[in-house]
């Protein structure tokens, strides 16, 4: 808006840097930026790869499935990985569950739903912490108090028992796992917007922007919201990471994803059985898959921290 | 100092009608709850019965009143499978719980208080890069897989540590038989590692990048750099004067710490049948005991509450800057 200004003949251009909103820099010049830093802390490059490959198995996984995930055949239960049969042809790469299914195939499978819980509880999450945050700092007051006291409270203990008590009641599902992991997590979401926001309230970009007649939403979400998409995106790599870490734990108890779905969880969870038989590949892939992924995330998460914001690097 | 203390109390109350109020709802949440505490074949007049016994048809501020006075007496109302009230069956399992949850903690701090160290020291080598590589690593493990993967490798492979068991020690501690206690000591311990390291190692991880950080941020500071130039050995400069103030941050984070491990505690138990807390809220969830899935979540919260209520108070005793 600022821009347009310069055009009238009356103005005279911003002398302040501030009245102009936090300098962008040019789109492309970003992310050459971003990937040299990747290629020179070369783990932010495997975590990428993981990302790359995990995201692939959720696309792709039908199309590159070995077989049917739900196919079961009581003639070939518990098969270990690369065991020939008698033709010599290996059936199972990975080996095959108590129900005779192909671990790789459920494998593939599973990518989407983890994906799916990871990413859907954390837009949920982050959509209501994100309005909470900016609800709360952008008015204040009572709103204000009301918002974030909610937020203490529900930070006070620890919400993987309160998530248990609601999948208990509400049954098992996909869906269901989803509302209650995003539900937990906007609290977090909601204390960085808000912080933001009372610091850029002030700013004179904002204060233009409301002399111009700017009605409120228009300004959290034009003026404000741009700004705090960094640390955002931050938190939502680390969030990332621990809903899918909090999805397998919820799973193992028979809360998460039912057994029936093709999920690292639930696999896992069906794992229990066969435990003391000592069928290692049923429990090792499908957790394997969760600690590469939920790795990958994090490393993502600490390298975007310090990509976005140098001053809060950790002392390197 | 008082007033601090008032605070706290107050919201620590708070907090606490917070719980009873978001496991009240949980219960309400789905409608009726009638058909929770019922078997699933119960006939129409069963249902009803139930309804009126168990006080649903009253209106939901009254149910809500008597659930939190009742609480507040401890009555949880009585566990469907146990046939005996909620609470004394949690009191049973809890000391078991305790344990576990201490036993990782202890392990969480000990590891990570030299680690963290030896990071900061070496810091930018191969050394410090490998730390905190694995200190990632730790904090993406799920903790119940690490436990079934241990109880593969050491247990059912190595045979080196038993994959499930346990044998009493903080119950004969706490009923005073002391001798007991202490003839149980190493094999309680014993016991103890498998579930506890798998426990621990998130914790453990996250608080070797926090000691490290904290650390080089002592380090660099002004007193630290007279205390070398007094010509102090580098073990004095590191433990007396550097780490007494690099750990006060880690202490905070210790009433938080609980939160955690109790969450890995409840899977962790399961994986090797830890007759704990844990353990008993996954049959309760398998076999539907409402009330007693309800009573364990709100003990486990209100102990959480408490712990992070008691180090908050010792914290402010010790850093004054805290009270203000």
């Amino acid at each position: 808006m600022t821009q347009t200004d310069q055009d009238g003949p009356f103005l005279t251009p911003p002398a302040s840097a501030d009245l102009l909103p936090p300098p962008q820099a040019q789109r492309g010049d970003r992310w050459r930026a971003a990937w040299r830093s990747m290629v020179l802390g070369r783990w932010p490059l495997l975590a990428l790869a993981i990302l790359v490959l995990v995201s692939g198995m959720a696309l792709f996984g039908p199309i590159l499935a070995p077989h049917d995930p739900n196919r079961q055949n009581i003639i070939t239960r518990l098969e270990a990985p690369m065991q020939a049969d008698r033709n010599g042809e290996v059936k199972f790469v990975l080996g095959s569950d108590g129900m005779g299914r192909d671990v790789l195939s459920r494998l593939l499978y599973g990518a989407r739903i983890s994906l799916l819980v990871g990413i859907a509880s954390i837009a949920i999450g982050g959509t209501l912490g994100v309005a909470g945050g900016l609800v709360s700092g952008y008015y204040g007051g009572w709103i204000d108090d009301v918002i974030m006291r909610l937020g203490d409270i529900q930070l006070a203990f620890p919400f993987i028992l309160m998530s248990i008590l609601f999948l208990v009641v509400l049954g098992q599902g996909v869906t269901n796992l989803i509302l209650v992991l995003g539900i937990g997590q906007w609290v977090t979401y909601a204390r960085i917007v808000r912080a933001q926001v009372f610091s850029l309230r002030e700013k004179e970009f904002v204060e233009a922007a409301r002399a111009l007649g700017a009605r409120d939403l228009s300004i959290m979400f034009g003026s404000i919201l741009p700004n705090v998409m960094g640390p955002l995106t931050v938190i939502a790599s680390f969030n990332v990471a621990s809903v899918i870490l909090a999805e397998a734990s919820l799973s193992f108890l028979g809360l998460g994803v039912p057994e029936t779905v093709p999920a690292w969880g639930s696999m896992l969870a069906e794992s229990r059985d066969t435990l003391m038989a000592n069928k290692w590949w049923l429990a090792f892939f499908p957790g394997i898959a969760i600690v590469l992924t939920v790795l990958a995330f994090n490393i993502m998460g600490d390298w975007l921290r310090d990509f976005l914001d140098p001053r809060l690097k950790e002392n390197r | 100092m008082w007033t601090y203390i008032a605070r706290r109390l107050i919201q620590t109350v708070i907090v606490i009608l917070g719980v009873t109020l978001i496991s009240f709802s949980a219960l309400h949440i789905g409608g009726d709850p009638t058909f929770l505490f019922v078997p699933e074949r119960a006939s129409d007049e069963q249902i009803v019965e139930a309804r009126k016994r168990l006080g649903f048809d009253r209106p939901l501020y009254e149910q809500y009143a008597s659930f939190v006075i009742n609480a507040a007496q401890g009555d949880f109302g009585r566990s469907l499978t146990h046939r005996r009230p909620a609470i004394e069956v949690i009191g049973d399992v809890l000391p078991a719980t305790i344990e576990l949850t201490l036993f990782s903690m202890i392990i969480a701090t000990v590891f990570a208080v030299p680690l963290g160290v030896l990071a900061a020291l070496k810091r930018g080598t191969t050394t410090d890069g490998s730390i905190m590589i694995l200190g990632m690593l730790g904090q993406s493990v799920p903790s119940f897989w690490l436990g079934i993967m241990m109880i593969m490798l050491f247990g059912l492979d190595l045979k080196w540590f038993p994959i499930s068991g346990h044998v009493p020690l903080l119950e004969p501690l706490l009923t005073g038989d002391f001798a007991t206690a202490f003839t149980n000591l190493p094999q309680s311990l014993y016991y103890l590692i498998m579930p506890s390291v798998a426990v621990g190692v998130y914790s453990l991880s996250r608080n070797a990048r926090l000691v490290r950080s904290s650390m080089l941020e002592v380090l660099s500071l002004d007193y630290v750099r007279t205390a070398r130039a007094k010509g102090l050995g580098e073990f004095a400069v590191v433990v007396h004067h550097a780490l007494r103030n690099a750990w006060l941050p880690f202490v905070t984070m210790i009433g938080l710490e609980f939160g955690f491990l109790l969450g890995g505690v409840v899977v962790v138990e399961m994986v090797f049948s830890w007759p704990g807390i844990g353990r008993l809220l996954f049959d309760a969830i398998n076999k539907r005991d409402i009330p007693l899935v309800q009573a364990s979540v709100i003990v486990m919260s209100v102990m959480f509450v408490v712990i992070n209520l008691i180090v908050d108070l010792i914290y402010a005793r010790i850093d004054p800057r805290v009270r203000l």
